[in-house]
């Protein structure tokens, strides 16, 4: 029994002196910060990059014999991120290896994301812009020759037409129809609120092409093909993504202004067309604008209602139309260069067009939101929640505004 | 001195309070239950109608229609089927997916955790990501197909052919044809970048719920950013992550052109992802679309109803899953 203890206060006393003797400098190695990133650890991640490279271009060129950019860089990504975990790992803990390892991930897969956006970008303006000119803008395919003296490669301008008019009918069949779905589920309630919602959530994932099908069985079999039967089939594509987007919108809307406009004994449907909407309005604009973004491009339903069209059609309710994502999908499966070209045409114009819309949505919605909401709000009703000093006296005149017009109603009535 | 003002203003002493709805209202309230109920109409009206107009399809195969593994819909015997499209579909869709979601989730982790507000304190950094991950969900098929076709399959074929030597024993990534054009790799992989959009943006939505409480008590602990997205962010947003990923997938299943334009249709049932040839519910119904005549029609507006179905369920699956992760959060 002697001997254990005597032991065990050895080995304690060895435990001490070594504590003593580790202590000041496990104060200076522990100052390592997980997140800290100094000049020497740039070199580390670019030698482990040239390294990585290298021992790829090794196996890839000199033993397995074999060309691909594309499968170079899918190799390339696992064998950076596993020799930079190493590297960490033996230069540093192991947390921050991981550490790193994960932010390496994370910023790559948010560069790989991008990079898709940038190329397409790239390869449409690289192909489309060179054949765009005047004549492609403003000649249709009627009477197209490509060979013999006068070559006439025709033009977009029937599909140009096509898509303004169908996409314009289906936002004023759609659009309407979406934001009274939203007021629904958001304003009025009732029984079928939550049916409601899951359906237009499901509906909004439904394939485009049964769109066009439904159309089909529905319309075209009946009437004909038509530009307005590619109009219903987008306005179905339409509903759920606005429904949705507006609903989040009107979500956001303070529920102290709904409170104040009944207090003035407003109706529910003033306080929706002159409170809650206006309130939206941006975000209102945004979503709509999003929508008919997605909806100009929409091919697929397309191909089963307004079939295609040669010649110009400018009457959207008889015979077949063209647009110009249907008339690029057409061209790029023809045999003749020059024809595919036209594809190429069309598809810029597209992209341009979805840009333009895509643009203006952002515009009108983003970077104003935070604001937006009260800014607009003071535009038309002139009334803000938990009023400050500053916009007391708006606050006054927004009020009896309200009141005053409300009184106004009642004397005509 | 009350009833004075009382009379200055010309209002009765007596107010009656009514609840009862003006005519006014009811109208509004009808008009917005009728927008309504309208969508609840449109959905069964799909399904109405599409069944509606496939049954001479299903006349014609009975139940052979999901087993069949040709498609030639004239002629004094005809014969088709989904089995191949529907294989095809779901083999696109996984092969999406695969594509898709470390990309997403490492894009919504990069948005909500990594990329600081401003570059170079004028660049708005978070919010040119958001936007671009927007237009990517608004630029059209078509465009992707193109790029598809022309840009990303003779890269493509390259890698096809060395997964093909290499890994071709698996059986998965065998090419029998020589071919490397046209196959379900190139179409996946096209499939899964369009989808990347819609889930980032899901997953950011969710990752973004992740309450702060929590989050600042593990940073205080000492925290690396891997533990905090491991022990908190990725906790909570479960649910939701597995919601966009199937809302994801019933996308993928669903994408025609641009599957249209870089597969090249065939009907036997492959799981040959590497080589020429494959089939999908939705390319399938735009590429046929126009011959075989109304027989064929039918045959395709059934397989229209099939993909109506399957994506439903999903997409009705998953919205609950997103609904069900968000209240948790909050």
């Amino acid at each position: 029994m002697a001997e254990t203890i005597e032991q065990l206060e050895q080995e304690e006393a060895c435990l001490e002196a070594d504590a003593e003797s580790e202590a000041p400098e496990q104060i200076k190695i522990n100052r390592i910060r997980p997140r800290e990133f100094k000049p020497s650890d740039v070199a580390v991640l670019l030698l482990t990059l040239a390294s990585s490279f290298s021992i790829l271009w090794i196996v890839f060129s000199q033993l397995t014999l074999l060309n691909g950019a594309l499968g170079f860089v899918v190799l390339w990504i696992p064998l950076f991120l596993g020799l930079y975990w190493f590297v960490n790992r033996q230069l540093f803990t192991r947390q921050v290896a991981i550490d790193r390892l994960i932010s390496s991930v994370v910023t790559l897969g948010a560069g790989i994301m991008m990079l898709p956006l940038v190329l397409l970008t790239i390869f449409v303006f690289e192909r489309g812009l060179p054949l765009l000119s005047w004549h492609a803008l403003t000649s249709t395919q009627q009477g197209v020759t490509f060979t013999g003296k006068h070559t006439n490669l025709g033009g977009v301008e029937h599909a140009i037409v096509g898509t303004l008019e169908q996409v314009a009918i289906a936002a004023v069949i759609g659009i309407p129809a979406a934001i009274l779905t939203a007021i629904f589920i958001n304003e009025v309630g009732g029984r079928f609120t939550k049916s409601v919602r899951v359906i237009v959530t499901a509906m909004s994932g439904t394939p485009a092409i049964v769109a066009g099908v439904f159309i089909y069985s529905i319309w075209v079999t009946r009437f004909s093909y038509s530009g307005f039967a590619g109009s219903l089939a987008l306005a179905v594509i339409l509903l759920p993504t606005v429904t949705r987007g507006t609903e989040e919108v009107l979500k956001i809307v303070h529920n102290d202004l709904r409170e104040a406009s009944i207090a003035l004994a407003a109706p529910q449907w003033r306080t929706v067309w002159s409170v809650v909407l206006p309130t939206a309005r941006s975000g209102l604009i945004t979503s709509t604008m999003l929508g008919i973004a997605v909806s100009i491009g929409e091919t697929a339903p397309l191909i089963m209602t307004i079939f295609g069209n040669q010649v110009m059609n400018a009457n959207p309710f008889s015979g077949p139309q063209m647009a110009l994502s249907l008339l690029a999908y057409k061209q790029i499966k023809l045999p003749i260069q020059s024809q595919i070209d036209l594809g190429y045409t069309a598809a810029l114009v597209l992209f341009i067009m979805v840009f333009a819309v895509f643009v203006l949505a952002r515009l009108f919605g983003s970077g104003r939101r935070s604001s937006g909401a009260r800014r607009s709000l003071l535009s038309f009703v002139r009334w803000t929640p938990g009023s400050s000093l500053e916009d007391e006296a708006a606050d006054q005149g927004g009020v009896e505004g309200l009141q005053k017009s409300l009184e106004k109603e009642e004397l005509d009535q | 001195m009350v009833t004075q003002t009382v009379e200055q203003f010309g209002i009765p002493e007596k107010v009656q309070i009514k609840s009862k709805l003006s005519f006014e209202d009811r109208a509004f309230r009808g008009l917005a239950k009728s927008a309504g109920i309208g969508t609840f109409v449109i959905l069964v009206l799909i399904g109405l109608f599409l069944l509606i107009e496939s049954v001479p399809a299903f006349r014609s195969q009975g139940l052979h229609f999901l087993t069949n593994t040709v498609w030639q819909p004239t002629g004094k015997h005809p014969k088709f089927g989904v089995a191949s499209a529907l294989t095809g579909s779901l083999l696109i869709a996984v092969i999406a997916l695969i594509v898709a979601i470390p990309v997403s989730l490492a894009c919504a982790l990069f948005i909500n955790e990594f990329a600081p507000a401003k570059l170079m304190s004028f660049i708005p950094f978070k919010n040119f990501l958001t936007a671009a991950v927007d237009l990517m969900a608004a630029v059209p098929s078509i465009i992707y197909g193109m790029w598809g076709f022309f840009v990303l399959q003779p890269h493509m074929t390259g890698f096809e052919k060395w997964l093909s030597d290499y890994l071709g024993g698996f059986g998965v990534f065998k090419n029998t044809t020589g071919i490397y054009t046209s196959s379900f790799l190139i179409a996946g992989t096209i499939v899964g970048i369009m989808c990347m959009p819609i889930i980032t943006s899901l997953c950011r939505e969710v990752f973004s719920l992740t309450p702060n409480g929590e989050r600042e008590g593990v940073m205080s602990l000492g925290a690396s950013r891997a533990r905090i997205i491991r022990d908190v962010v990725f906790p909570f947003a479960k649910g939701g992550v597995i919601g966009a990923i199937m809302l994801g997938l019933g996308r993928a299943l669903g994408e025609a052109i641009a599957v249209a334009i870089i597969i090249s249709l065939s009907f036997p049932i492959t799981f040959h992802v590497a080589q020429a040839g494959g089939n999908s519910i939705a390319a399938l119904i735009a590429i046929q679309w126009g011959s075989g005549g109304s027989l064929g029609t039918s045959a395709l507006l059934a397989a229209g109803l099939v993909l109506f179905i399957i994506t439903l369920l999903i997409n009705m699956v998953a919205s609950r899953i997103v609904n069900a992760s968000k209240l948790g959060a909050r």
